[in-house]
């Protein structure tokens, strides 16, 4: 009977494991969208005049295109989570925020909507600039939804938030542009909602600001009363803030999770545009000139560094990339490869120019391989370079062809046991204190290098609940 | 039994504020921010809602009453000018405003969503308070001029009500069709230059029935217009209930006097029906 007893114990124990796992798992569903489609009609031609709606019409012509910019969308977005949007320009994240916030409406599918939900989008919710601020504010907060005496115990929070206490009697007309726009953010945050639905508005006002908003995030995040749903493209944003996160593209979820997997998705995705950008480009300036890519050419004219493993690396294994080149000069040849450090700027990392000379002429592949473990997180970019020793100095060598833009191979480094700020790893090198346990106490330090560590969060997580 | 009632009234006031409290805030803060606007960065600033219609009918007075003479031969005849001509500026103002409204105010509806009406509606209320404005003018006018009040002054609150309500349909439609066709600006101002004259305001009925023949016939279908009863209802309940014609006292058979009521009713349904149709693509066509 006993041990019956534990058992079940011991099973209650197991669920409430699980439910930390997933605090928002048991918060109630605050928005919920259901197969969501969005069509837009973009005029072709300008319609606009009868005489050309006239001539349309003979023709037979529409005069205007359908755009599906939302193509069945569903999540839900449960009380207390702070949820990330991201995607490329012209994707449908700010259609969709405004269907969210029941601007526009749907040509197909549901959105319900619980509680109160401020938006904020467009930067700004609509000031007059012939009314001041005290009266902006008190507009605002009535077409927010919020009576006077709901604006007048929120008001002085909002000017404090927005540092506009001598300005408030103002007209807005008078306003820096910087000054309009923290006020308005600080209504949109300040008033009393339940959801805050946030377009691109990361980079409102100066640096003491934003650490202020900084504050204000972090603390919401913590708050399980509050929703808010984050439009950006700024992806350390998202990893910091964001308990869930969501890419959109093509007016389709193509990634819905994990905050860091959802950010490194997007970044992988840039750069795909950009390369097939640059290609693009590349290719049409080739084709009308007959020429060859910079830094390739009649010599050498093909080089070309293309990852082997995926642009997306842990750290842990090894980055194998290979090199495709095309000489057919006589005497030695070399290939020198670099690592260069796309973020942080610099050279993290060369061969040297005679270290791998090539033993076969003609069109040929070579596969590398460089161990990533010691680094942080980053964005690297490898160059590669073909060479000849120089005539006169055979000690030195001549460039013959090298391997930019569209023909380096760039890839990034993500792993949660890593930082972002410095290049090298706590694995690579660590100061050490020269002094001793008196005067210095050496911490752990992976632990407080990322505030997105699984050991930071893991802290986070014994913490509340403790207070639980 | 009082108390159930009473509990009742509660309930449906609780009901009300429920449903129509956030509109009535909004409605609110719009009403007074363009009765704020109107006047800005004038030195007399509010006091020119007074003054404006004080200055205007003075001029109007002196060109039709002392210059034109236009009259049917009453002393209060002044005053029935005025407020015939202020009866039909509530309506130019409360469309002209309106019409623009949803168009004007499309950077709000681009960013908020709140019930589009309200928009209309506060351009149509901030005619009304200039309307009221102008009223108390028009009365202290018709003191001066010696007008005897009947009790048919308790009839007038109702057709400044039909007037509103009639004016609120149609400044509904304007503002939809607005938003797609900005023509509608110019035509309405074509339009409400013939209903203005289509209408006994400037000129006493009587001028054109007293004529004969079948002018004065077709004369008489004017009371049929909407406007035209209920700003003759107001005139003749008001001021001068012997001189003033209304289509209660021109026609006898009950249909024709239907007439002007049908016509009203179908334009506010008709405006509240378009526009509550239209108001969910607002957002996307402004």
């Amino acid at each position: 009977m006993t041990t019956m007893s534990s058992t079940a114990v011991e099973a209650t124990d197991t669920s409430i494991d699980v439910d930390f796992d997933f605090p928002q798992r048991k918060a109630p569903v605050v928005l919920s969208v259901k197969d969501v489609y969005k069509d837009f009609r973009l005029p072709t031609e300008q319609a606009t005049g009868l005489k050309q709606a006239f001539i349309n019409w003979m023709k037979g012509v529409r005069g205007y295109k359908i755009q599906h910019v939302l193509r069945g969308i569903s999540f839900d977005v449960r009380q207390g989570e702070f949820f990330g949007i991201v995607g490329r320009n012209g994707g449908g994240k700010s259609t969709l925020l405004k269907i969210i916030s029941q601007i526009y409406y749907p040509n197909q599918g549901s959105v319900k909507v619980k509680g109160k939900l401020v938006p904020f989008i467009e930067l700004g919710v609509g000031f007059n600039p012939e009314l001041t601020g005290r009266e902006n504010v008190y507009l605002n907060g009535s077409l927010l939804g919020f009576t006077r005496a709901q604006v007048d115990a929120m008001y002085d929070d909002i000017v404090d938030f927005a540092e506009l206490g001598d300005f408030m009697d103002q007209k807005l007309k008078n306003y820096s542009s910087g000054m309009q726009v923290r006020l308005a953010f600080s209504v949109a945050i300040k008033a009393q909602g339940d959801i805050l639905v946030l377009d691109e508005v990361l980079a409102v006002g100066d640096e003491a600001f934003q650490r202020k908003c900084n504050d204000f995030f972090t603390k919401v995040k913590k708050d399980p009363t509050k929703t808010v749903i984050l439009v950006t493209h700024d992806m350390n944003a998202v990893k910091r803030y964001c308990t869930r996160a969501m890419m959109i593209e093509d007016g389709k979820i193509v990634s819905e999770g994990d905050p860091e997997t959802v950010a490194d998705r997007y970044t992988l995705s840039n750069l795909e545009a950009e390369q097939a950008r640059t290609r693009k480009e590349q290719g049409q300036k080739e084709n009308a000139e007959k020429v060859y890519p910079e830094g390739l050419n009649a010599q050498c004219p093909l080089l070309r560094v293309t990852p082997v493993s995926g642009r997306v690396s842990d750290g842990t294994k090894p980055f194998e990339f290979q090199i495709e080149y095309e000489y057919d000069q006589p005497g030695d040849f070399y290939l020198a490869i670099s690592l260069n450090d796309t973020r942080r700027g610099g050279i993290t990392y060369d061969s040297g120019p005679k270290v791998f000379r090539m033993k076969k002429r003609g069109h040929h592949t070579v596969r590398f391989s460089l161990p990533l473990d010691q680094f942080n997180n980053g964005d690297f970019t490898l160059v590669a370079s073909l060479r000849k020793p120089n005539t006169e100095h055979p000690d030195e060598t001549d460039m013959v062809g090298a391997a930019l833009g569209v023909n380096s191979c760039s890839f990034v480094i993500r792993n949660s046991r890593n930082g972002d700020y410095a290049l090298l790893s706590d694995r690579a090198l660590r100061f050490t204190a020269q002094e001793d346990a008196q005067t210095v106490e050496v911490l752990d330090m992976g632990q407080w290098k990322n505030p997105d560590s699984v050991e930071r969060k893991e802290e986070a997580r014994r913490a509340a609940t403790s207070r639980q | 039994m009082s108390l159930v009632a009473w509990n009742l009234v509660k309930e449906l006031k609780q009901k009300v504020s429920q449903h129509y409290g956030y509109a009535m805030t909004v409605l609110k803060g719009l009403v007074k921010t363009d009765f704020k606007l109107r006047y800005q960065g004038s030195f007399l600033g509010i006091a020119w809602s007074v003054l404006e219609p004080l200055m205007l009918f003075c001029v109007m007075y002196l060109v039709f009453a002392r210059f034109l003479r236009v009259s049917d031969g009453t002393s209060t005849y002044p005053v029935v000018l005025l407020l015939g001509i202020c009866s039909w500026q509530f309506v130019t103002d409360s469309t002209n405003v309106g019409l623009r409204s949803i168009v004007d105010r499309g950077d709000l509806l681009r960013k908020i969503h709140f019930p589009d009406y309200i928009v209309v509606v506060s351009a149509t209320v901030g005619a009304l308070i200039s309307y009221a404005i102008n009223l108390v003018v028009v009365l202290v006018f018709a003191l001066f001029s010696g007008v005897h009040f009947t009790w048919r002054v308790l009839l007038v609150p109702l057709s400044i009500i039909e007037l509103y309500l009639i004016t609120l349909g149609l400044t509904l439609l304007l503002a939809t069709m607005y938003v797609y066709f900005r023509d509608v600006l110019h035509i309405w101002d074509v339009l409400m230059q013939v209903i203005f004259y289509g209408m006994p305001i400037i000129y006493p009925l009587t001028y054109v029935t007293a004529r004969g023949g079948w002018l004065a016939k077709v004369a008489r279908l004017e009371l049929l217009n909407p406007f035209a009863q209920t700003i003759q209802d107001i005139r003749h309940n008001l001021i001068a209930p012997q001189t003033q014609p209304t289509i209660w006292s021109e026609f006898h058979s009950w249909w024709a006097k239907l007439i002007p009521l049908v016509i009203g009713a179908l334009l506010l349904w008709l405006g509240v029906h378009v526009f509550r149709k239209n108001t969910r693509r607002f957002a996307e066509v402004i």
